[in-house]
C-alpha cells in the first residue's frame, strides 16, 4: 500500500521545483507555470489528506476544486497583465516592469 | 502492481518538473508543463478522485495549459528566431530549495500522520455535487461571482486602449 507520506514527498518535490522555476526565471509567463505547479502542490496535498484521513467525507476534494477554479481566474487575469505590459514596455521581462507610469 | 504505477507516475512527475524549470526554449517549458499535469491527473486516479482528474484535465490541460501557450505565442518578437528565456540566481535559489525539500522531508517523514486507509467512496462526483450545494454553498456562490469578476476584468485589461 502507498502511505500518505510518498504522496507528500512528491507534492513536496513539485512545490519545490515550483518555487525554483518562480525565484530563477525572469520572463513572466514562465514565472506563471511556476505558480501553476506550486497550486498542483496543494491540490495532491489536498487529496490525499483526503484519502487517508479515515472519514468518509470529501472536504479536500471540494477545497481542490476551489483552488482549480482560482487557478484558472488567475491564469487568465495574469495572461491579461502580460499582454499588457509587452504592449505598453515590449517585452515580458520582469526586471524591465519598473515604473508605475501607464 | 500499484506501487510500481505509483513510482513510475512519480518520478515522470518529477522529471516533467524539472524539465519545466530547466528547458531554455519557452514552448519546450510548457510541453513539459502538460505532461506534468497530466500526470497529476494519473496521481488522483491513484488517490481514487475520479472527478477531480477529469476536472484536471479538462481545465488545466484543456484551458489553463492552451492559455499560457497562447501568452507564450503572443509575447515572443517574431524577429528573434527562437523564443528563449533567461535565468539568474541558479545556485542560491537552488540551494534554498534543497534546503527547504530537506526540511519538508523531515517534517513528513517524522510527523504523527493519521494514515487510515478508507475505503473509497463510490460516486465522488455525486457525493461532491451534494456537498458544493449543501455544506459549502456560501463559498461555491462567491467563486462564482469571481469567475463572472474575472471574466469581466481580463477582457478589460487586455483591451487595446485608444
Amino acid at each position: 500500500m502507498i502511505s500518505l507520506e510518498s504522496y507528500m514527498i512528491v507534492s513536496s518535490a513539485v512545490f519545490c521545483l515550483g518555487l525554483y522555476n518562480v525565484m530563477t526565471r525572469r520572463n513572466a509567463v514562465a514565472i506563471l507555470m511556476g505558480i501553476e505547479l506550486i497550486l498542483n502542490a496543494a491540490n495532491i496535498n489536498f487529496i490525499a489528506f483526503n484519502r487517508f484521513n479515515g472519514l468518509p467525507i470529501l472536504d479536500g476534494h471540494i477545497m481542490s476544486v476551489f483552488v482549480i477554479v482560482l487557478a484558472a481566474a488567475e491564469a487568465a487575469v495574469a495572461l491579461a497583465i502580460i499582454i499588457n505590459l509587452y504592449r505598453n514596455i515590449g517585452s515580458v521581462d520582469v526586471d524591465d516592469a519598473r515604473t508605475l507610469k501607464g | 502492481m500499484s506501487e510500481i504505477v505509483f513510482y513510475i507516475i512519480s518520478s515522470l512527475i518529477f522529471l516533467s518538473c524539472v524539465g519545466v524549470c530547466t528547458s531554455r526554449n519557452l514552448v519546450h517549458s510548457a510541453v513539459c508543463l502538460f505532461f506534468a499535469l497530466f500526470l497529476i491527473a494519473g496521481l488522483y486516479i491513484m488517490l481514487y478522485a475520479d472527478f477531480l482528474a477529469a476536472v484536471q484535465v479538462i481545465v488545466y490541460v484543456g484551458g489553463i495549459l492552451v492559455l499560457i501557450i497562447f501568452g507564450v505565442m503572443l509575447t515572443n518578437r517574431l524577429e528573434k528566431p527562437s523564443i528563449d528565456i533567461s535565468s539568474f540566481n541558479q545556485l542560491t535559489a537552488a540551494l534554498l530549495c534543497i534546503f527547504l525539500f530537506g526540511i519538508q522531508c523531515y517534517a513528513i517523514l517524522n510527523g504523527n500522520w493519521v494514515n487510515v486507509d478508507y475505503p473509497p467512496t463510490e460516486n465522488t462526483s455525486l457525493e461532491i455535487g451534494r456537498l458544493i450545494l449543501s455544506k459549502h454553498l456560501l463559498p461555491f456562490e462567491i467563486i462564482s461571482i469571481l469567475l463572472l469578476g474575472v471574466l469581466i476584468g481580463a477582457a478589460t485589461i487586455a483591451r487595446k486602449k485608444r
